[in-house]
């Protein structure tokens, strides 16, 4: 339908739609609500809870098309790609967006190449000009913005997380839910084995709305284990710079920047990081930049909000104990 | 095994971008040009799975203006067997899906086992066109692989997929696409024997038509790029490390409201 504003449910694999979908959901009813039309969820998943679908509707969506089917999950795009395009092609909804998760930047362009659209993957801004939509994204390092436009609908994008706002909760509402019938293509990829990450009992790095942050500074593994101290106190993640994955101090999926994850926390914390160009593509459009560094001409203070000169060693317990203290009060 | 790789030639990240006259391009005078670094890891593993199984051939594939030989030039010192130059005006305004058609197009007639990609491309970091091509294609696409390994009789992938919180595993049958994540592996740098021997090596020019293929409108387009609007000026906070970090913890609280 013209004035659908459609969102793609990203889940927790148990039934509930992750926090990122209060701020997909959330962009999207700000948008149609300016279009006169309407946020809805599309939910492709194995199994659906009751308390998901409430959740969706409590965070906007006004009618959730569930397609519930053991064929969804694991996400296979060969599986997914057509259904939604099937979807798309049925019901013409006038904007498709998606959040910037393992699956859903590749479904989407998947999606986008089925139906010959274009689709703007980790888009910052979204905005309605003259009844159409323009997209801003990050290019070059995060060193310039593109305004996108599309050449025809459905509008499609994925959404960076952490930086739209997110949808206020509606106690109450509740979304209807339709379940299309579709034709399930057959699988081609199977899976082997999923690999759980070693917990670190902190949060999601891509979600985090606090991250710590280490670098080269940090002269060692073992010394990551004051970061994540700090982390804890404060419920951050922990992330770090190339040079310090790059000595093995750190696994790979830690890694901000231009050739690791890209975040967007509310609040960064970067400790014996230079701030080279390629790390701050991955982390610039944090809201709030604290640095710890000895050296007083590091470039990450030319971004940061925040700075302290100093040895990371000294400063980062004696944060820590202030945290605390600041959290128990 | 037939191995295309798809490579991008993009600014190097050091070096500084301007907006070009129209405002929609770059200023691409004074650039110094690179091998987009997910694109060398697909081809690093190209080469690798080339080289244990002891035969076959690896080709890399780019597409844009002449100055994309460059890059091509040393992929083929990296031990790329030869090369596909994408070059005609009609790609001028490629969008990810117009590249993907002229990339589908491409492969289709080349006809490989396997169609590597990076994960994305670090100038527009669309990171969309592996799998636009998988699906044109409609070829099985893994994307951001940690590891790979090809059965012994070339038929099928395993490869291991990063995914939130951990690591899928997925047996995939060739053909098939795959895209390459930081971490699976470190590219070799040329020799200076792989260096010489490049110069000798193929690049084909391919031109759309030569694809079947005609100008199109982009489904996506620039309307202008924008230089980012300043941060506003940070503040060094001053005095003994522990008169600093309560100041901070204080100022993230209660002027900027972080935590
Ligand atoms: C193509 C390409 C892609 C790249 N991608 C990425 C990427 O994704 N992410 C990334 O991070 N980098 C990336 N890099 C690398 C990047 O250029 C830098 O080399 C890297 O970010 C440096 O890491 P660092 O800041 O930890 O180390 P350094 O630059 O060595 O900085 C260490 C800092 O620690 C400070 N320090 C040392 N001891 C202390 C102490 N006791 N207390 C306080 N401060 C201290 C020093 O003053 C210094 O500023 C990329 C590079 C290239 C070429």
């Amino acid at each position: 339908m013209a004035g659908s504003f459609w969102c793609l449910v990203e889940d927790d694999r148990q039934g509930n739609p992750k926090k990122v979908m209060a701020e997909v959901l959330g962009e999207a009813g700000r948008l149609a609500s300016q279009a006169g039309g309407q946020a809805e969820a599309v939910w492709l998943t194995d199994k659906a809870t009751e308390a998901g679908i409430k959740q969706l509707g409590e965070w906007g969506a006004k009618r959730v098309l569930l397609l519930e089917n053991p064929a969804f999950a694991p996400y296979r795009g060969e599986v997914w790609a057509p259904v939604l395009a099937e979807l798309c092609l049925k019901e013409s909804p006038q904007a498709f967006f998606g959040a910037v998760t393992a699956r859903q930047r590749e479904a989407m362009a998947r999606l986008a190449a089925r139906l010959g659209a274009g689709l703007s993957a980790d888009s910052t801004a979204l905005a309605l000009e003259d009844g159409t939509l323009v997209a801003t994204r990050p290019v070059y390092a995060g060193k310039l913005l593109s305004k996108m436009t599309w050449a025809k609908m459905p509008w499609l994008a994925t959404l960076r997380p952490n930086v739209f706002k997110p949808a206020d909760s509606q106690q109450g509402a509740v979304a209807p839910v339709e379940k299309p019938a579709v034709t399930l293509p057959a699988a081609v990829m199977s899976l082997v084995e999923r690999r759980e990450d070693s917990s670190t009992g902190l949060p999601e790095l891509a979600e985090a709305e606090i991250i710590v942050s280490g670098g080269r500074g940090l002269k060692g593994p073992e010394n990551f284990a004051i970061l994540e101290s700090l982390a804890k106190a404060i419920g951050a993640a922990v992330g770090a710079s190339r040079a310090a994955v790059d000595a093995g101090w750190r696994p790979h999926r830690f890694q901000i920047g231009q050739t690791g994850r890209t975040v967007s926390p509310k609040l960064y914390l970067g400790f014996g990081i230079s701030g080279a160009i390629q790390h701050l593509a991955g982390m610039r459009t944090s809201k709030v930049i604290c640095a710890i560094n000895k050296d007083p001409e590091a470039p990450i203070f030319k971004i940061a909000d925040y700075g302290i000169v100093g040895d990371l060693f000294e400063v980062a317990p004696l944060l820590e104990q202030e945290f605390k203290k600041l959290l128990e009060k | 095994m037939k191995i295309l790789v798809m490579i991008k030639q993009v600014p190097d990240t050091a070096t500084q971008v301007k907006i070009g006259p129209d405002g929609k391009a770059i200023d691409t005078a004074g650039i110094t040009w690179i091998v987009s670094p997910y694109d060398e890891y697909a081809l690093e593993e190209g080469l690798r799975i080339k080289e244990k199984r002891g035969q076959g051939e690896v080709v890399a594939v780019a597409l844009g203006p002449d100055r994309v030989k460059e890059a091509l030039r040393s992929c083929l010192a990296m031990g790329a067997d030869r090369a596909i130059h994408l070059n005609d005006p009609a790609w001028e305004r490629a969008d990810t899906l117009m590249t993907a058609r002229a990339l589908a197009a491409a492969i289709k007639q080349e006809a490989p086992a396997l169609a590597l990609f990076g994960r994305q491309a670090i100038d527009d970091d669309m990171g969309a066109v592996g799998a636009a091509v998988a699906e044109l294609l409609g070829w099985p696409c893994a994307s951001w692989i940690m590891e790979e390994s090809v059965d012994e009789a070339g038929k099928a992938i395993r490869v291991g997929r990063q995914v939130e919180g951990g690591l899928e595993l997925f047996d995939l049958p060739l053909p098939a696409v795959v895209s390459a994540q930081k971490g699976l592996n470190e590219p070799r740098y040329p020799t200076l024997k792989g260096i010489m021997g490049a110069k000798k090596k193929e690049i084909k020019d391919v031109k759309a038509a030569d694809l079947g293929l005609t100008a199109e409108a982009p489904a996506l387009s620039v309307i202008k790029l924008e230089t980012l609007p300043p941060r506003p000026p940070g503040r060094i906070i001053q005095g003994e490390a522990a008169d600093a970090a309560k100041e901070l913890v204080r100022a993230l609280r209660e002027d900027a409201k972080a935590i």
